[in-house]
């Protein structure tokens, strides 16, 4: 199975702001009612987008005009913590976004993205800090996320060292993010491995 | 050196290493429900693929499942989810314990009860509770979607090796404190991301005192506290627990036991990290914010932002508070509540049920609180109404539900309206997380949610039932 080799992701960023967003933030549990991932897109980060009870707008950055058609998320510490679903980095990628920078992430959340070939790297906070700042100035800043030579830039003259786990950067940059066809190729070798386990 | 049950599991399965670097690590047990299986199954359709070891999943419907009229959902979507269940079941020969079967129920309370999860194996599930199964001594991780197609296809997926924490606690539990009280304080301890990159061994006195149904609960919030995932070593207690249930072979009993065991820790076992608690430290516990790692004693007062140490800490106060509408810096206990729920994957098995009954019985829940009981499973719903405790939660003014995931999350009838706030057994006090986007949850064991029920406010279960200290 050839995949597309993602060694650089630019775009306009978008900051949404706090820690801990949780995977019941970036998709509500009402809308994981679907037995396919299409449409999943509109529902990001609904109840924050929507206020509750006027169905409004609210103020969140999504609802910006300034950040549309953003394709970076720029977001904080231990970002996409919860739940395993899919359905999170799912609607992230359906709503138009094509990498994650933040603090940290949670693990499910990271493998998930790495999967789907949504890049999520690291960088300190205030290099976040200053990407925020930068994209509040001008929405019009693009971000560039360079797997091979570890970095974020920016067309405001901004470069940061990024942090990435080693084997999703190799997976994305090598074009091998979805493992299957290699999980696929040992098929002998998982044979022995059942034959050598008692409960299998 | 010897080794951590983590490292003995993780190379017993390990198929090779990936070009990527990763391990390619075998899942003996593949355990599947109606919410993260069909992207999966739909999948591998289109890549013609089909399931390597049927025999290696096992299904349950839980999330979608109404709590009254189990097997008739008036909403379309979560009968088409339960259809579709049934047909890749049947298209792929795995078995299913479907609603008539009397075994359904939330997967991490089947999986135990069938005797399916099992010491020194591996199981995923597409599920961030799968933790809950280290309570054995099995490795038991949460997956996407696309790595449960993975482990249809192959029985195998791509992973990175954890870093082992073990986390002892010595000592012995104040009366009125439970296992749910131990999960909250350790979070409140080490943070809620502080487990990012590790498995948590559980060890130690009081973990060694607890049942099997206690341990389940502590290492189903393995993953609130950020760890992939949590167990307690297999010992004389797990064994006895799965004899004779289903899914275990009782062909030769005592080699059975002889492996089993033989996965525990070594006593000399290489860790990366001891975290060393006193069990005289933990109070019943209870969540005030919006993140499980937002937890105080009963006793205490909830945080006060202009108290915080630093601005990060002052702005998460704020945010919590500003959600949950709790005034800063007054006591958490005597905080109004609306809704009593006593069920979830944490704390909806048959210990749960019958040491909260042992309270509840001849007390009334308060005028306007609305308060559930769901069993976890079919079968803990058979076994409290053969004890008679469904009666004594009735009689209380709790309605007595089917089994399901019911109030924990919001994909079936029963959610919060509005602002409400719940005093909840269940683990996730996110945001939105019980059905309305400005419901409002507090975390506790069963026991101090009947406390709560009855006194219709945040309560200490041990002054509103009368739990003494035991003489010394
Ligand atoms: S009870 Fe709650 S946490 Fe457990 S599996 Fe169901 S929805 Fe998930």
């Amino acid at each position: 199975m050839a995949l597309e080799k993602i060694t650089q992701v630019s775009g306009r960023g978008i900051f949404v702001p706090g820690a801990d967003i949780d995977t019941d933030r970036i998709i509500p549990a009402r809308f994981m009612k679907c037995v396919t991932f299409d449409g999943l897109g509109e529902f990001a980060f609904y109840d924050v987008r929507f206020d509750p009870t006027t169905g409004e707008k609210t103020e969140h950055p999504l609802n910006d005009d300034r950040f549309k058609g953003a394709s970076i998320l720029i977001a904080g510490v231990n970002f996409g913590c919860g739940s395993s679903r899919e359905h999170a980095p799912q609607s992230l990628s359906k709503y138009g976004f094509k990498a994650v920078i933040a603090e940290s992430f949670a693990e499910i959340f990271f493998g998930n993205s790495t999967t789907l070939g949504m890049p999520c790297v690291t960088l300190d906070a205030a290099a976040i800090a200053t990407l925020r700042d930068a994209i509040e100035a001008d929405p019009a800043v693009t971000i560039t996320i360079d797997l091979v030579a570890k970095q974020v830039s920016s067309s405001a003259g901004h470069c940061f060292p990024l942090n990435i786990v080693e084997s999703a950067r190799d997976a994305l940059v090598a074009g091998r993010w979805d493992p299957i066809g290699e999980l696929l190729d040992h098929t002998p070798q998982i044979e022995a491995t059942a034959a050598r386990l008692h409960y299998v | 050196m010897g080794k951590s049950l983590y490292q003995k599991v993780w190379e017993a399965h390990a198929v090779g290493t990936l070009a990527d670097g990763r391990t390619q690590l075998f899942i003996g047990t593949h355990l599947i429900h109606e919410v993260t299986s069909p992207q999966a199954f739909g999948m591998l359709r289109d890549l013609g693929l089909s399931v390597k070891f049927p025999a290696r999943t096992f299904a349950t419907i839980d999330h979608i499942v109404p709590t009254i009229n189990q097997d008739a959902p008036a909403d379309p979507l979560a009968a088409e989810m339960m259809q579709a269940l049934r047909q890749n079941a049947d298209d792929f020969g795995i078995t299913y314990f479907d609603l008539a079967s009397g075994k359904q129920g939330i997967v991490h309370v089947v999986g135990p009860e069938q005797g399916i999860t099992q010491p020194g194996t591996t199981i995923a599930c597409g599920d961030s509770h799968t933790a809950t199964h280290g309570a054995f001594g099995a490795i038991a991780f949460g997956i996407g979607t696309t790595q449960v197609r993975d482990v249809l296809a192959t029985q195998t997926m791509a992973m990175e090796p954890l870093k082992v924490r073990r986390i002892e606690v010595n000592g012995r539990l104040r009366p009125g404190v439970y296992a749910k009280d131990v999960t909250l304080h350790i979070i409140r301890k080490l943070g809620a991301k502080g487990g990012i990159g590790f498995a948590y061994e559980y060890a130690g006195e009081v973990f060694d005192a607890m049942s099997m149904e206690e341990r389940m609960t502590v290492c189903n919030m393995a993953i609130e506290g950020g760890a992939r995932c949590g167990y307690v070593n297999p010992d004389q207690k797990t064994c006895d627990y799965l004899k004779g249930r289903p899914y275990v072979d009782m062909s030769d009993w005592d080699a059975t036991v002889a492996r089993w065991l033989s996965f525990a820790s070594d006593a000399d076992a290489h860790y990366d990290d001891i975290v060393r608690i006193d069990a005289a430290e933990i109070e019943p516990t209870v969540t005030w914010g919006i993140s499980p790692d937002h937890g105080i004693a009963v006793s205490e007062c909830i945080p006060d932002p202009a108290a915080a140490a630093t601005a990060g800490e002052k702005a998460t106060i704020e945010e919590a508070l500003a959600y949950m509408k709790l005034p800063a810096g007054t006591p958490i206990k005597g905080v109004r509540i609306d809704v009593a729920f006593i069920g979830s994957c944490t704390n909806g098995r048959l210990s749960d049920f019958r040491e909260t009954a042992r309270f509840l019985k001849g007390r009334k829940v308060a005028a306007g609180v609305k308060a559930i009981a769901v069993p976890g499973s079919q079968i803990v719903a058979i076994q409290c109404e053969q004890e008679g405790i469904d009666k004594i939660f009735e009689e209380a003014g709790f309605e007595w539900r089917g089994a399901g995931c019911s109030m924990c999350l919001a994909m079936n009838p029963d959610k919060l309206i509005g602002d409400q706030i719940c005093a909840s057994s269940s683990n996730r006090n996110f945001k939105g997380r019980q059905g309305s986007p400005t419901g409002r949850t507090i975390l506790m064991s069963p026991v101090m949610v009947a406390a709560a029920a009855v006194m219709g406010a945040v309560a200490d279960a041990r002054e509103v039932f009368e739990i003494a200290e035991a003489a010394a």
